[in-house]
């Protein structure tokens, strides 16, 4: 893939530029209350079509920086920008994954996974088609009518997912999206993860606190390091995602790196 | 403070609002067992005599029975429910609008929060002779008696309701592009139903009784002229009658507001 990109650089086609940041943010500082220092001059670039994870121990500021990327919060200094522009706010192109979901209640699978193009105005057959499309893709087919409360928390977090694609924006940012479902549901979830990333070409943003999911789903690993929050080390994770996902489970390359992560992150922890 | 002055009333409100759906939900056969039982001991409890001014429940139904007959319950339904109307409207309306206002804005909250915990925290039965000597003892003082019975607690909970909506939704909205008028309609309000409406419930619960307190306080009219008609000549079957009507007219509007909830706001109910 990579050589590919590398002996075309001026490639057009869709998605094949994936060596051309689309977001990229610049001298981040946040501060809380005037107190708190949550991130420290991060100055990163993300690339176009990879999925890239901030990892690090909780109280490190990855949520924050999400949330920075996605517009929901100011940075004290710095800026980011997407496709080049600076963020002043949500847009279109970004679409935020929950860490709880955020599903509304009181409305069904599909209008949920429709609430995004509902808030763009889309008229409502056409709204409820994409939706339809993507509840399809995410494995929900046959629930369209259902209600959250009556999902297991795996299938609440592919609404989720359905209601990020359905707006088809070109970034998606992912809040700790599997650590409120179960091991098992998480896996499966995982799995389907890469294979959704063959067919749909987006830029993921993943934050996790998860050092296997990192590097199980990973191009690129950020190591966020804890209060105030830093860049620690960036890896990028030489695994081929191509086959069965149970044999990168098994990988020499994922063992070590798992490993190897882990014992950068001992000392934050205790 | 004000926190802990009104999540008892809110986890209240939800208390009732779930037992009444249980209650709901119980097949028809366990109710009218449950209100048999419940007669069937009134019955016994007004045979045995223990006292004078108890009576049996076949009494009281006949007595019933005969003022719907003789159309003096009607009347007095008509003049008691002009005061509760009136007042429940005006409850609703200002109520529900200023609740929301102060949950959306910190500034109408500073304002205007202190005015409802203070109603809310007040002994109304004292305000009432004051009311009157102001207000005079006509419809004026009825609709207002109702309104500072029924208006803080459907405030403060609508305010309550509007804050506890999760963040996550907010920032969903947020995050979508959604403006703020979407975020109000589609997410805060349906998201604040439940517990606006267990506010809502106990506001006119608390109507009823203003409304009753008025007629009994201020001048005997309608229901509150029945009761205590029936009580100062000793026609206890009636007397009895007439609480009783009132009583269960109060619980079918409060479960008819319940139904109305689900209805409008949870279609996810529906089918629990």
């Amino acid at each position: 893939m990579n050589a590919i990109a590398q002996a075309e650089p001026s490639a057009t086609v869709a998605g094949s530029a994936p060596a051309t940041p689309i977001v990229r943010t610049r001298g981040i500082h946040k501060v809380y209350g005037g107190t708190v220092h949550a991130l420290k001059d991060i100055n990163l670039e993300f690339k176009r079509g990879e999925l890239t994870s901030l990892l690090g121990p909780s109280g490190c500021g990855k949520t924050t920086l999400l949330k920075i990327i996605a517009g929901l919060l100011e940075p004290t200094e710095g800026e980011v920008e997407v496709n080049g522009k600076p963020v002043t706010g949500p847009g279109p192109e970004r679409a935020f994954v929950f860490q709880d979901f955020a599903l509304m209640p009181w409305a069904t699978v599909l209008r949920n996974a429709a609430f995004g193009l509902e808030l763009q105005g889309v008229n409502r057959s056409e709204r409820e088609e994409r939706a339809r499309h993507y509840v399809n893709e995410v494995g929900l087919s046959g629930f369209e009518d259902k209600y959250p409360h009556e999902l297991s928390g795996g299938m609440r977090q592919r609404v989720g997912l359905a209601r990020a694609l359905a707006v088809d924006a070109d970034v998606l940012l992912m809040d700790e999206p599997f650590s409120a479902v179960d091991e098992q549901t998480r896996r499966k979830f995982q799995e389907d993860l890469i294979h959704l990333r063959e067919r749909e070409n987006k830029t993921f943003i993943l934050v996790t606190h998860s050092i296997e999911e990192a590097v199980y789903l990973s191009d690129r690993i950020v190591l966020l390091s804890p209060r105030p929050g830093r860049v620690g080390q960036v890896i990028d994770p030489e695994i081929e995602r191509k086959g069965d996902p149970d044999a990168i489970r098994r990988a020499p390359e994922y063992l070590d790196l798992t490993d190897e992560i882990w014992r950068g992150l001992r000392e934050y922890v205790e | 403070m004000t926190k802990t002055d009104t999540v008892p009333s809110a986890i209240a409100g939800g208390v009732t609002g779930g037992a009444m759906t249980r209650f709901a939900q119980m097949p028809v056969f366990w109710r009218l067992l449950s209100l048999a039982l419940f007669f069937g001991a009134w019955e016994l409890a007004g045979q045995s005599n223990f006292n004078a001014a108890f009576p049996t429940f076949t009494e009281t139904f006949a007595a019933f029975v005969e003022m719907v007959l003789d159309g003096s319950m009607g009347a007095a339904y008509l003049r008691t429910i002009e005061p509760l109307i009136v007042g429940l409207a005006f409850s609703l309306g200002v109520g529900v609008a200023a609740g929301v206002a102060m949950g959306l804005r910190r500034d109408v909250e500073f304002l205007t929060l202190p005015i409802f915990i203070t109603m809310q925290a007040a002994p109304m039965a004292a305000l009432i002779p004051l009311i009157t000597f102001v207000y005079g003892v006509g419809l004026a003082s009825k609709v207002l008696a109702v309104v500072f019975l029924a208006m803080p607690v459907i405030t403060i909970n609508s305010y309550k309701a509007v804050r506890n909506v999760p963040g996550s939704l907010l920032d969903m909205t947020r995050s979508f592009m959604g403006s703020r008028w979407q975020q109000i309609t589609r997410i805060i309000l349906p998201a604040a139903s439940p517990m606006m409406f267990a506010g809502i419930r106990l506001g006119v619960a608390e109507g009823f009784s203003g409304v009753v307190l008025a007629e009994l306080l201020i001048t005997p009219t309608g229901i509150g002229d029945l009761i205590t008609y029936h009580r100062s000549v000793a026609n206890f079957g009636h007397m009895y009658a007439t609480i009783v009507s009132i009583v269960a007219f109060a619980v079918i509007a409060v479960s008819l507001l319940y139904h109305l909830e689900t209805k409008l706001f949870r279609p996810e109910k529906r089918g629990q």
